[in-house]
């Protein structure tokens, strides 16, 4: 029997596969074409103190590989995301990390308050959405401020917390190290990575924010770097992800070192994807002769 | 009602017109399709990564006829144009909510590649019915087979076919009325058709189109403006993909 659990901080996920913020809507979108039950944990879409209409339209688009997306965080406000999404999750066999976002400090401060005594397991703030103008990525991109921000989110939160991170900044591990010193729990990361797709036809952007966020396979090989980078800088336990589509994406992170593993825009071209990366992962691990999961995190140096 | 992701097979496969291809797949979704819903088809290019979400132009007991314009080369659509019969295609449905199919006098309006789920649409809806075309040019699909259920009146933007115009030329040189529009086509040519028949006090749904990546109501990427706050979203956004794509005309911003 192989062992597939992991833990960080404290919380116990049955395999160590969860969904990427915004990939997976708040689960419920999924319920006909994945066993949800069979997810480590539901990392559910960002949720705010109050809804958010997002950005206008085109918010994607195609890039080779890859998309790019400036949805802006449109979410239903934290009020609806506990009545209606947050029911739902109670139900599953799974964990659930709730995605929070805001555009200040008090707005952070605020939905973790109010979620910090519902059925959660953990938080991810997300401190590194490229597409809105203020709040997501502002916070995540100095030290200082991801210093500030992450002590709050500690003073404030009765549940662990994991800072979310962007490559969109110079030295990851600065950042990283800033989060951990600050006391949060975990990181994720990577976040995705600002880019821009023009119409040649049309002679304009093809998404209506100019830039957005590029995410998908073609990011793996920087966000694998990255991963690697920090999990060599800090201690805590790193959620990894950026173009994982399958088990052998998986693998090397966790070989890198992720302690867990999230699959994101694979879920919308093969919705079924992170429950095969969980079984493939299981078959690696077994083929390996690995009687343990935890055996191979980091284990390339 | 449940969503199938699917391996369909596909059963035969034509050129109807000018880049506009007609292919018959089978598949278990057609079981429980409606017309005016779309299905999610998947490339087999894995620099590709997004579905390609296609209107359901006509459904037999077990399968479904997708009509779609091929849009360039090395394209999505491109692939799925050399599809051969036998080979599979993977896809999901049935998304999406559908046209109504209740008993009234209705004007079916399809403008180029938003003709296609009038067909389905047609077959099934009671009541009289006038159907109306809007093409570039006279190269024309799917006219003859629409003849079937009712009359056809054709615009072309160059006026070689039919009224030189739209189809709104076309709706008023031949005086057309009905109780209620169904329209499917480019955001302009329904932006035109919620104005007239606000004006002329015509119950009217529109089908509208946005770029998507998931499908089934999880990335957000497909909102449009609703007029008023809308019960899922809590904002002034509906998602085409699962409160659409099918709209009544007085709940959305063109």
């Amino acid at each position: 029997m192989i062992n597939t659990k992991v833990k960080i901080a404290g919380v116990e996920f049955k395999n160590p596969v969860t969904v990427a913020s915004g990939t997976f809507g708040h689960g419920e979108e999924f319920a006909d074409l994945v066993d949800i039950n069979r997810l480590g944990a539901v990392t559910t879409k960002g949720v705010a103190n109050i809804p958010w209409e997002g950005n206008p339209t085109p918010r994607i688009a195609e890039v080779y590989g890859g998309m790019l997306n400036a949805i802006g965080l449109q979410n239903p406000g934290v009020d609806t995301f506990i009545e209606r999404d947050l029911k739902f999750l109670k139900e599953k066999d799974t964990k659930i990390i709730v995605n929070v976002c805001g555009r200040s400090v008090e707005d952070y401060i605020e939905t973790v308050e109010r979620l910090s005594d519902e059925d959660v397991d953990m938080f991810e703030i997300n401190i590194s959405c490229p597409n809105v103008s203020h709040g997501g990525i502002a916070f995540g991109t100095n030290v200082e401020s991801v210093s500030e921000i992450t002590k709050q989110m500690k003073a404030h939160s009765k549940k662990p917390i994991i800072m979310k991170l962007s490559p969109n900044v110079t030295d990851i591990t600065e950042i990283a190290r800033a989060a951990e010193a600050a006391g949060s729990d975990a990181l994720s990361l990577i976040n995705t990575i600002t880019g821009m797709k023009i119409d040649i036809n049309k002679r304009c952007f093809a998404i209506a924010n100019r830039t957005g966020g590029m995410s998908g396979p073609a990011i793996k090989p920087i966000a694998l770097r990255m991963v690697y980078q920090v999990a060599n800088a800090v201690k805590i336990p790193i959620i990894g992800m950026g173009g994982i589509a399958t088990f052998e994406d998986a693998v090397e992170f966790m070989l890198a070192g992720a302690t867990m593993v999230s699959v994101g825009t694979a879920n919308f071209f093969n919705p079924n994807a992170s429950i095969e990366v969980a079984e493939g992962i299981e078959k690696y691990l077994e083929n390996n002769g690995f009687k343990d999961v935890n055996e191979i995190i980091g284990l390339v140096k | 009602m449940t969503k199938i992701m699917d391996n369909g097979k596909v059963l035969s496969q034509d050129e109807l017109s000018k880049d506009i291809y007609s292919i018959w797949i089978k598949t278990d979704i057609a079981k429980t399709t409606k017309p005016g819903q779309f299905v999610n088809v998947y490339t087999k290019d894995p620099s590709k990564l997004l579905p390609r979400p296609i209107s359901i132009c006509e459904v037999d007991k077990d399968s479904i006829r997708l009509v779609y314009r091929v849009t360039g080369e090395n394209t999505g659509t491109k692939e799925f144009s050399n599809l051969k019969t036998g080979d599979d295609i993977k896809v999901l449905g049935s998304l999406g909510n559908g046209f109504p199919t209740d008993s009234k006098s209705t004007i079916l309006i399809g403008g180029g590649i938003g003709i296609p789920p009038m067909l389905e649409t047609a077959k099934q809806l009671d009541g009289e019915k006038i159907i109306v075309l809007g093409f570039r040019d006279s190269n024309t699909f799917l006219a003859n087979e629409l003849e079937s259920y009712g009359k056809v009146y054709i615009a072309s933007e160059d006026g070689s076919i039919g009224t030189k115009g739209n189809v709104l030329d076309a709706i008023r040189e031949n005086r057309l009325s009905a109780e209620r529009i169904l329209a499917c086509g480019p955001t302009p040519m329904l932006r035109a058709i919620k104005k007239y028949a606000d004006e002329n006090n015509i119950e009217c749904f529109l089908s509208l189109e946005e770029k998507m990546a998931c499908g089934i109501g999880a990335c957000l990427a497909c909102t449009c403006k609703s007029s008023e706050i809308d019960s899922h979203s809590k904002v002034k956004n509906k998602r085409v993909c699962t409160e659409g794509p099918v709209f009544n005309a007085s709940e959305v911003e063109l």
